[in-house]
């Protein structure tokens, strides 16, 4: 049972990258790869778990008590971070391809479907 | 390439990789049975050593500052990175807001939106600036507040238009925030060098643990990224606000069925 958690985070890679490879739509695309990206979160999070433990914070349980690692919370908010900042450029370029292409199909921006771009 | 061709293809390669990162990951640790010595040291230290009670957001804004620093630079350019892919293009012009895409009729928003929308600001707001001012005692802080805080905005969008969102935080506003956030946060840093012995060394005195001015630097660290985020967080939603509803190309598409605005 103990691998349980990673077996989560591994099939969470396995449906982010299908959903990725069959899209049909850049924005559906981009929310795969945050989808596949919180198996990340997962990992992390599941590595610094302590049995019976804890969070990281003192407020009110007293100092001493067992608490699970805060180094690998601490790393999942940078992890959380930058999944938000590449989902945000992502869907940007979507909205330029949208532009350029007339469409958000992965399959049908070819560069000689451009149209005539004006800038 | 067809799509079955496709599929099997990466069928296999996805078996392959599955397995890697089962393989990989079967070398961890057990599942809750991890032995970090340097997160279980700062456990112990974290408290009475930087008067925090949040022993994560000790080691974000303090034991390891300089990553945040990173960590807040990537939103930064991030959010540069946004405001130039979505620039106003030539032959584009910017018009009056109004949403106007292919097919969609937009409802007049009700009462009922418009009400509790407006309703929800303040409560947002004091929810945002009171996890960004108790991030070092409970979980929270400058990330987790400022993204609340940015919502606030949303709200005055979501119930009243788009214009008075763009007047309640105009674009000097966002700027002025995202800028001094930043800076803010790399003066701290600067300071731990002037006033101490080390980039982003905790040099203010720590107070007592649990009370709300403690831990030194770290809530002045916590309200610099608060204003970052919310202004940063602000600016990129305004600007994928602006693609939908005041960018608008003058030439019609050759191709492609999306209707252009005239």
């Amino acid at each position: 049972m103990s691998f349980l958690p990673y077996a989560v985070a591994v099939w969470i890679v396995g449906v982010g990258l299908y959903g990725i490879v069959t899209s049909r739509d850049l924005v559906h695309l981009v929310i795969c790869l945050s989808v596949m990206q919180s198996a990340s979160y997962l990992v992390l999070l599941s590595i610094g778990y302590v049995k019976d433990a804890s969070a990281p914070v003192f407020a009110d349980v007293p100092l001493g008590t067992r608490a699970v690692d805060p180094v690998v919370q601490a790393l999942t908010l940078t992890d959380v971070v930058v999944g938000t900042t590449v989902t945000a450029l992502l869907l940007a370029l979507s909205v330029q391809a949208h532009k350029r292409y007339g469409t958000l199909d992965p399959r049908r921006l070819r560069p000689g479907r451009a149209t005539r771009r004006h800038g | 390439m067809s799509d079955r061709v496709r599929l099997t293809v990466f069928g296999v390669s996805l078996a392959g990789l599955l397995a890697l990162l089962v393989w990989g990951l079967a070398g961890l640790p057990d599942f809750g049975d991890f032995q970090g010595a340097y997160g279980q040291l700062l456990n112990r230290v974290a408290v009475p050593e930087r008067s925090t009670t949040d022993v994560v957001t000790a080691v974000n804004f303090d034991y390891r500052g300089f990553d945040t620093l990173g960590e807040e630079f990537i939103l930064f350019a991030a959010v540069i990175g946004v405001a130039s892919i979505l620039r106003t293009l030539r032959g584009e012009r910017i018009r009056r807001p109004d949403d106007d895409a292919a097919g969609r009729h937009v409802p007049e928003t009700s009462l009922l939106v418009r009400v509790t929308g407006l309703g929800l600001v303040a409560p947002t707001i004091l929810v945002g600036i009171y996890i960004v001012a108790h991030g070092h005692q409970t979980p929270g802080g400058g990330f987790q507040g400022g993204v609340i805080l940015a919502t606030a905005l949303l709200l005055i969008y979501l119930s009243a238009d788009y214009m008075t969102m763009r007047a309640v935080g105009p674009t000097w506003l966002i700027e002025l925030a995202e800028g001094l956030g930043a800076a803010g946060f790399a003066l701290i840093g600067v300071g731990g060098l002037v006033f101490g012995s080390a980039f982003f060394e905790n040099f203010l005195g720590k107070g007592t643990p649990g009370e709300l001015p403690s831990a030194g630097t770290i809530p002045l660290s916590n309200t610099a990224v608060g204003l970052a985020v919310t202004g940063g967080f602000v600016f990129m939603l305004s600007e994928f606000l602006q693609q939908a509803l005041t960018h608008r190309r003058v030439h019609h598409h050759r191709r492609g069925g999306a209707r252009r605005a005239s």
